[in-house]
């Protein structure tokens, strides 16, 4: 153990090199960004004051508008876009669950999975969306608002003070529909939810953590969702959370925290003496496979809370979140393989969702070299997370405490280390907001996760049998096998 | 009648294969299994967790046959699998009491 130590060491100390060689090639890049964006910023100036006040009043001189127009329907496209790279996301949780997991849960993992993106939109559309963006109908402080219930507005509305409102940007204040907006928004609630299926995997009980999901997404999501996104108190405090470190990621991996500590460990993972058994995930490459396409999709999740089509934004956030997912799966790797002997698979897997989930909060006020190092350090985290989680006897099968819990609050809190004041030093960031803001929505993901598991728990169980369990959830819960041997007969 | 039941490596199984189909023998059942003899197992790790494989792949193969070509199949089967180091494999001999062909419902020698 003192000789990996010693072997980690000696690579960080070359990697730090390798590092502040790679930053000073990297101040070069920083001052042609800063050439071209002195560029940009004229041509707009002239294009905005040709267009000068009054733009347009109605929907019908809106869409007449030849630049401001075009302009809102690629921002509005490119949203759309994004939303459908966050759904894909899904397949990845599903498949990166699945494989990590032993094959006579598979069907279990899946319908779990499948669940919650499900319950996740509808919640959203019934009362999420509106929780989390109340506007101006706070009611608690500004901590807790609800808008009315539905997406609130009709495909059938006619008034046209209201389709101004709804559908253009000086009504709406964002360069999309609020259908646009409304299921973009709605991808990322399922996202968070699914985080803690797979924590809970291989022994809680279905329909307990179908009620526990379901409120998780539907209340608790939306509300601290509602504390920075929808302009609430820690918006207020200058806490940046670009697209979810914290408000999706350290969420979804504190209350999946919770959910374990009251689920326990699956049967025979942790020995009386101490030791530790390795539960094999069945399938290597349905893990690997999800890992990639989590990786696709975040390209979606970044690129996408950019909330428009910016060139320069969205293109910025593309490279830093490729960056820092790369990273992350080098030093995961690297980091397993002097730490634990051999460079394992599902460890990189785990780093590369590590590195995403790190930049996740400062992806557009990052710069490449930044971006790296929080990947970077995300990637050696994450490893030595999952070793610490299993030693505290809290079982994990597929990592996500570590992934989504300890690499959201690190992404969160490098903003305040890393990120550069994106309107020239007027904005900044701090340490101190940052982790306050960390603090509090984790803690309240905790507490609210805790409380309602334990309720469930007493009224309806959260955990299978034991002989469920050791027969599999797919015959105990769903009566079906995902890889059935033997065909029942061809003829009645 | 006997039956044969071998176990050996699995790469070995198409060369077994071939040198029973040499002597005339075209009927087998091979399956996949894990088993361990004096070889020893090995340490594998896991997301950080060490732990020990005891059990090895091999293939089963299971071939029923007449007396007469006994000993020269087990002979055929013996060289092809064999590759000298440890794990091999073994080779049971054992009596059938009777075989039939499904189709034709023939018994006996005429079945193998």
């Amino acid at each position: 153990m003192l000789k990996s130590i010693r072997k980690l060491t000696l690579t960080l100390v070359l990697g730090a090199v390798a590092v502040a060689g790679f930053g000073v090639a990297d101040t070069s890049w920083a001052q042609d960004a800063a050439v071209t964006e002195t560029v940009v910023v004229a041509e707009t100036t002239e294009a905005v004051a040709e267009e000068e006040a009054p733009a347009y009043t109605t929907m019908e001189q809106f869409m007449e508008s030849p630049i401001l127009y075009p302009r809102f329907v690629i921002d509005n496209l490119w949203i759309l876009i994004a939303a459908a790279l966050v759904f894909i996301m899904h397949a990845g949780f599903s498949t990166i669950e699945a494989g990590l997991c032993r094959a006579k849960n598979t069907v279990n993992v899946l319908t779990k999975n499948l669940f919650i993106v499900a319950i996740g939109i509808l919640t959203y559309a019934l009362c999420g969306f509106s929780i989390m963006y109340p506007g101006s109908s706070w009611m608690v402080g500004e901590f807790f608002g609800f808008a009315g219930f539905g997406i609130g507005f009709s495909p059938t509305e006619t008034d046209p003070e209201v389709l101004f409102a709804k559908l253009t940007p000086l009504g709406y204040a964002l360069n999309m529909t609020t259908w646009t907006d409304f299921i973009f928004q709605a991808m990322f609630a399922a996202t968070a939810a699914t985080i803690v299926s797979g924590a809970v995997a291989e022994r809680v009980k279905l329909p307990s953590f179908l009620l526990y999901a379901t409120i998780l997404v539907a209340v608790a999501y939306p509300i601290t969702g509602s504390w920075q996104w929808g302009a609430g108190w820690l918006y207020d405090m200058g806490f940046k959370d670009f697209a979810g470190s914290t408000l999706v990621h350290g969420f979804g991996g504190f209350a999946a925290l919770a959910a374990v500590l009251v689920l326990g460990p699956r049967l025979g993972k942790y020995g009386k003496d101490g030791k530790i058994r390795p539960i094999l995930g069945h399938s290597m490459p349905l893990a690997a496979i999800g890992v990639f396409f989590l990786f696709l999709g975040w390209f979606g999740f970044n690129g996408g809370s950019v909330l428009s089509a910016d060139p320069v934004a969205v293109s910025l956030v593309f490279v830093t979140t490729a960056l820092a997912g790369a990273a992350g799966i080098v030093t995961a790797l690297f980091t397993s393989w002097i730490v634990l002997k051999k460079p394992d698979l599902s460890m990189a897997l785990n780093g590369a969702l590590a590195g995403l989930v790190g930049i996740t909060a400062g992806a557009d006020v990052m710069t490449p070299m930044s971006a790296v190092i929080v990947g970077g350090i995300a990637g050696i985290i994450v490893v030595i997370a999952v070793v610490a989680f299993d030693k505290l006897k809290i079982d994990d099968p597929v990592g996500a405490i570590s992934v989504h819990g300890v690499c959201g609050v690190w992404g969160t809190l490098a903003v305040g280390i890393f990120a550069f004041s994106p309107d020239g030093g007027e904005t900044k960031f701090s340490f101190l907001t940052q982790l306050i803001g960390t603090a509090s929505i984790c803690g309240f993901a905790f507490v609210f996760s805790l409380v309602l598991f334990l309720i469930i728990k007493a009224i309806m169980g959260v955990r299978v049998s034991e002989e469920e369990e050791i027969g599999g959830l797919d015959i105990g819960e769903h009566g079906q096998e995902a890889y059935p041997d033997f065909q029942p007969r061809a003829e009645a | 009648m006997k039956k044969i039941e071998a176990i050996i490596k699995p790469f070995k199984l198409e060369e077994v294969k071939d040198a029973l189909a040499e002597l005339g023998i075209e009927g087998m059942t091979v399956s996949e299994v894990k088993g361990f003899g004096r070889q020893k197992g090995h340490t594998e790790i896991y997301r950080g967790s060490e732990y020990t494989v005891d059990f090895l792949p091999k293939i089963k193969i299971e071939v029923v046959l007449a007396d007469a070509v006994l000993d020269n199949a087990v002979a055929a089967i013996i060289k092809a699998a064999k590759t000298g180091k440890i794990g091999d494999g073994k080779v049971f001999v054992s009596t059938i009491d009777d075989a039939i062909r499904i189709r034709t419902e023939e018994k006996g020698e005429k079945a193998v």
